[in-house]
């Protein structure tokens, strides 16, 4: 299990472009792959549940990862939280 | 008669089709046995599937020319559509709670949009609209079961609604579609932008009346006075189809000078260009005989959005553009917000004189990442076509130094980084401050063209807000005022050999044409629509006839007889 934190640095937090863009990133991995802002812990895969998390500006969250690809998962998702998600 | 804003000019004549937006009631009807619930189930799962097709379906129709942006409401929705979550809670009121799957898609949707609605976040309260979207399309496709039942509309329809959405319009298959009227919207509706684009008739703001209008009832709809006549008898059809007649006689005469150049008798030549917003008006243009872009607004592309387009974004944006225009000159502005633009997601705070404050160039040269990564875009894209680019809102020499100095630090970024440009794409500038106009002479020495803004070169020349009805009647572009500075800025850029073209709402009057092809300009700009009626004039006369006018008109002081004067010239 792989476990990383994240503070969103993107001014609109997690809205839908950047939710839709991080579902399609994490789709085809073989693990499960949560997140998780304050004591709530969602599934990354639905939508809905990623914009309930209503993750705003300078919200720091948790990315858990779990399973075989778990690595190759967690580089990915470091891109998406590092670079990406500033272009989007 | 129902009177309401007419948008987009015409006249049609055609059936009424009212298009509700289903209002998907509650049954409450109790699904008994698993094998009832397990039918429901698969009711819903097949629903979402064929939901998703529908959205597929319109992502590959290329005739609809997506954006985008529109590209980007479209993928949210397929994530609502085939969302776990969604799904889940669906499975779990048919099955516990007894629900049929039509309930149970109402009440799970019901819950979710009321829990973004409750959000503290304007952004995401915003998202319920999409949520109910796609709730919709799933009833939709639960009652018919079919793939699409998006209305098949017969020929000459009067398309009737409440407002059209972005995603109604994405969708709908306006080809037969003649006119359409809506209750609600404004001239800057999303429904007035689509008709004026596609090029018919259209009514906004027409009263909650026109919802009682009854399917197939005939509609007359005149999209100029803004008119709509309900059941009209034989003899006021026949009144409208003469009128239909007269306007389409006008645009087929129109039309057939498409192809020629705009020649003068005498063999002068000026270049008409269009003023549009994105590569799919292109097409109108070239139809109406532009020879080029002397205007592409870029604020479509940052507007009706939640966050700054990105620099890919905008880069096929522009190279859609420079590809579609086939080697045609295009004149690209960067971008021009504040003012009566503004941008939801970057807020200028409140000023007490938005068209004297933070604005256009201003902003841009004050957060260069916004014009850096748009500079880069167009760079990167002008090796797709002829790009040109063009700074607005310039007060002084100071900021065209800066702006260019922008655009020399992106190509040596673009040069290091081995990516292709146009080396040496056209710089050049807006003139619409007054002060700008009269240091032509010295903005000459660094720009490879001017373009005079006559909108706002008027406001601020004349002091004039023309959205107030109580001074409106001050604007004027005939003012000797505003003529004596175009001629100004004509006569000093040509000493430098610089070309300058006019891309206000003045290029577009026919009552001026001859006068400024008279001062010297170069190159008119306008709504492709208005191209022909301008060449039209053009071909006809000649530039000895026009420096004629042009001599006439600045002797004359007052508006009123240089307008009478102008109007006895082109009869």
């Amino acid at each position: 299990m792989i476990s990383k934190d994240y503070t969103i640095l993107s001014p609109q937090g997690i809205h839908a472009r950047p939710a839709t863009a991080l579902l399609k990133l994490t789709r085809h991995f073989k693990s499960t792959i949560c997140l998780q802002k304050e004591e709530r812990l969602v599934p990354l895969r639905s939508m809905l549940n990623i914009l309930a998390l209503a993750i705003q500006c300078g919200d720091k969250i948790s990315v858990i990862i779990d399973g075989e690809d778990e690595s190759e998962a967690a580089l990915s998702i470091d891109h998406f939280f590092n670079d990406l998600i500033k272009h989007l | 008669m129902i009177k309401g804003t007419g948008v987009s000019p015409g006249i049609s004549i055609g059936k009424a089709h009212i298009l509700k937006q289903v209002e998907a009631g509650f049954s409450g009807i109790i699904i008994q046995t698993n094998e009832a619930r397990e039918l429901e189930i698969d009711k819903f799962n097949q629903a979402v599937v064929s939901a998703i097709g529908e959205i597929e379906t319109i992502r590959l129709n290329t005739s609809l020319d997506l954006k985008p942006e529109d590209m980007d409401i479209l993928d949210t929705q397929v994530e609502f559509l085939g969302d776990p979550q969604i799904a889940e809670d669906v499975h779990e009121k048919i099955w516990q709670h007894f629900r049929s799957a039509h309930d149970a898609v109402i009440e799970v949707i019901d819950a979710a949009v009321e829990m973004f609605l409750n959000m503290d976040d304007e952004y995401l309260s915003a998202r319920a609209a999409d949520l109910r979207d796609v709730g919709n399309r799933i009833i939709r496709n639960l009652n018919i079961g079919s793939a699409s039942v998006d209305p098949v509309f017969g020929e000459n329809t009067i398309l009737i609604a409440e407002d059209l959405a972005p995603s109604d319009t994405i969708a709908l298959d306006t080809t037969k579609v003649a006119g359409f009227a809506t209750r609600l919207g404004g001239r800057t509706s999303h429904t007035a932008i689509i008709a004026k684009a596609k090029g018919i008739p259209a009514v906004v703001a027409c009263g909650s009346e026109i919802m009682n209008i009854r399917n197939g009832v005939t509609v007359i709809l005149d999209g100029t006075t803004g008119e709509l006549i309900l059941n009209p008898g034989s003899k006021l059809i026949g009144v409208y189809k003469a009128k239909q007649e007269t306007i389409s006689k006008e645009q087929a005469l129109l039309r057939s000078l498409k192809d020629l150049p705009a020649i003068t008798t005498d063999g002068h030549r000026l270049k008409l260009y269009a003023n549009i917003s994105n590569a799919g008006e292109l097409e109108q243009v070239f139809e109406n005989g532009g020879e080029g872009v002397g205007l592409l607004r870029t604020e479509m592309l940052f507007m009706g959005r939640d966050s700054f387009p990105s620099e890919e974004e905008q880069f096929n944006f522009y190279k859609q553009v420079a590809i579609k225009s086939k080697n045609r000159p295009v004149i690209i502005r960067t971008l021009d917000i504040g003012g009566d633009k503004q941008l939801s997601y970057f807020g200028i705070p409140p000023e007490n004189n938005p068209f004297l404050g933070y604005r256009a160039i201003r902003i841009c040269l004050d957060q260069p990442q916004i014009f850096f990564t748009q500079l880069r875009a167009i760079l990167r894209a002008s090796v797709f076509g002829t790009l040109k680019i063009m700074f607005p809102m310039i007060s002084n020499l100071s900021e065209v130094k800066q702006a260019k100095e922008c655009v020399n630090q992106v190509k040596l970024e673009l040069k290091s980084a081995s990516v292709d440009f146009d080396r040496s794409i056209g710089l050049g500038i807006m003139i619409e401050i007054p002060g700008a106009a009269l240091i032509t002479d010295i903005l000459a020495r660094e720009v490879d063209f001017f373009s005079i803004g006559t909108n706002d070169l008027c406001q601020y020349t004349l002091a004039v807000d023309r959205m107030n009805s109580k001074v409106s009647a001050l604007y004027n572009h005939f003012d000797p005022g505003i003529l004596r500075l175009i001629n100004y800025v004509t006569e000093q850029a040509h000493k430098q050999n610089k070309p300058v073209g006019l891309c206000g709402e003045m290029a577009s009057d026919p009552l001026a044409a001859l006068l400024l092809m008279g001062m010297g300009l170069d190159e008119f700009s306008m709504s492709p629509r208005s191209i022909p009626s301008i060449k039209n004039i053009l071909v006809k006369n000649s530039l000895a006839k026009a420096r004629e006018v042009f001599k006439t008109v600045m002797g004359m002081d007052d508006p009123e007889t240089i307008i009478n004067y102008l109007e006895e010239v082109i009869k």
